[in-house]
């Protein structure tokens, strides 16, 4: 059994209005940023999490996809990192 | 008819909730707290009241949309009876898969508070039978994260089996089609952003929201 440490990225899918992104990337532009474009404001999760890997990661793929993101408007991703112990 | 009103925490309409239905539904009506595993006996309606259950922490309606009586909610749906979730409720229902599609940000990112008009589109619901069809009625919304999405099959769906029930008339927050409130395929699981609950006495300024309350009630003598 190891310690897990997981990040989920979640993310309104590309073809939903992001009134959010709009309204930095309108405020990066005022700040004299006009260069940036294609903002989009999402959500930065982290887990930890306990077990062998595939357990861990069976779980996490069923949190991610159905707790953390709403698949109707929300793409996520995850990454997954083993803790060393006393590191 | 019995009314069971959903209690979550940070539910703020559950009052109002009980209230219209005592009201309009004959006093039998009582709170009902998230953890219980079951709706009292012979519960005919179930209202999910607005507010911000969790904070609106994750999504909106997300983590109430997992709680323990939901299980017994979506029981009750299966069986056919009645459902109506207002706002933070109508949340709840996307959420739980009860209702298809999802609430988003608010188009302009203010959280909105004020009365607009609705289109009632469908009469022969259990929900909007005392209405005649195309009459305008007028009903407050307060949320900031009322923007209707679902994908362009849905919609379609949804256009084509009349189940957009309520239709803004002046779209406030940028919902897809101006939808202001849906129900489901058997029709008996309704969920809008606006609030009727709050729009049944002259004193809160519109009675417009009775005819939802009258409806139900005549959909329950004709079963």
């Amino acid at each position: 059994m190891s310690t897990f440490k997981a990040k989920v990225f979640v993310t309104l899918k590309p073809s939903i209005l992001d009134p959010q992104g709009r309204t930095v990337e309108r405020a990066l532009s005022h700040l004299a940023h006009g260069n940036v474009s294609g903002v989009r404001v999402g959500k930065y999760i982290e887990l930890t999490l306990s077990g062998s890997r595939a357990e861990v990661e069976a779980q996490l793929k069923d949190i991610t996809e159905n707790v953390l993101s709403n698949p109707v408007m929300e793409d996520a991703r995850w990454e997954l990192s083993e803790e060393l112990v006393g590191a | 008819m019995k009314t069971a009103v959903i209690q979550f925490p940070g539910s703020n309409c559950d009052g109002d909730a009980l209230h219209a239905a005592q009201l309009l539904l004959d006093q039998d009506a009582q709170f009902v707290w998230h953890t219980e595993a079951g709706l009292p006996q012979g519960t005919e309606l179930v209202f999910l009241p607005g507010g911000f259950s969790y904070g609106d922490h994750l999504r909106s309606g997300a983590i109430a949309a997992r709680s323990p009586i939901m299980q017994a909610v979506k029981a009750h749906a299966e069986r056919g009876g009645f459902v109506l979730g207002v706002c933070n409720g109508f949340q709840v229902l996307t959420e739980s898969g009860l209702l298809p599609g999802a609430l988003s940000r608010n188009r302009d990112l203010h959280f909105l508070c004020r009365p607009v008009h609705l289109r009632v589109e469908n009469t022969s619901t259990a929900f909007t039978g005392a209405y005649t069809k195309g009459q305008v009625i007028e009903v407050p919304i307060a949320h900031g994260e009322g923007n209707y999405y679902a994908d362009p099959e849905t919609i379609a769906r949804l256009e084509g089996e009349g189940q957009v029930v309520f239709r803004y008339t002046d779209n406030p927050n940028g919902s897809l089609n101006d939808i202001a409130g849906i129900v489901s395929e058997r029709g008996n699981v309704l969920g809008m952003m606006p609030h009727p609950e709050r729009a049944v006495e002259a004193l809160l300024g519109s009675e417009d929201g009775r005819g939802l309350f009258d409806s139900l009630k005549g959909a329950l003598v004709s079963r």
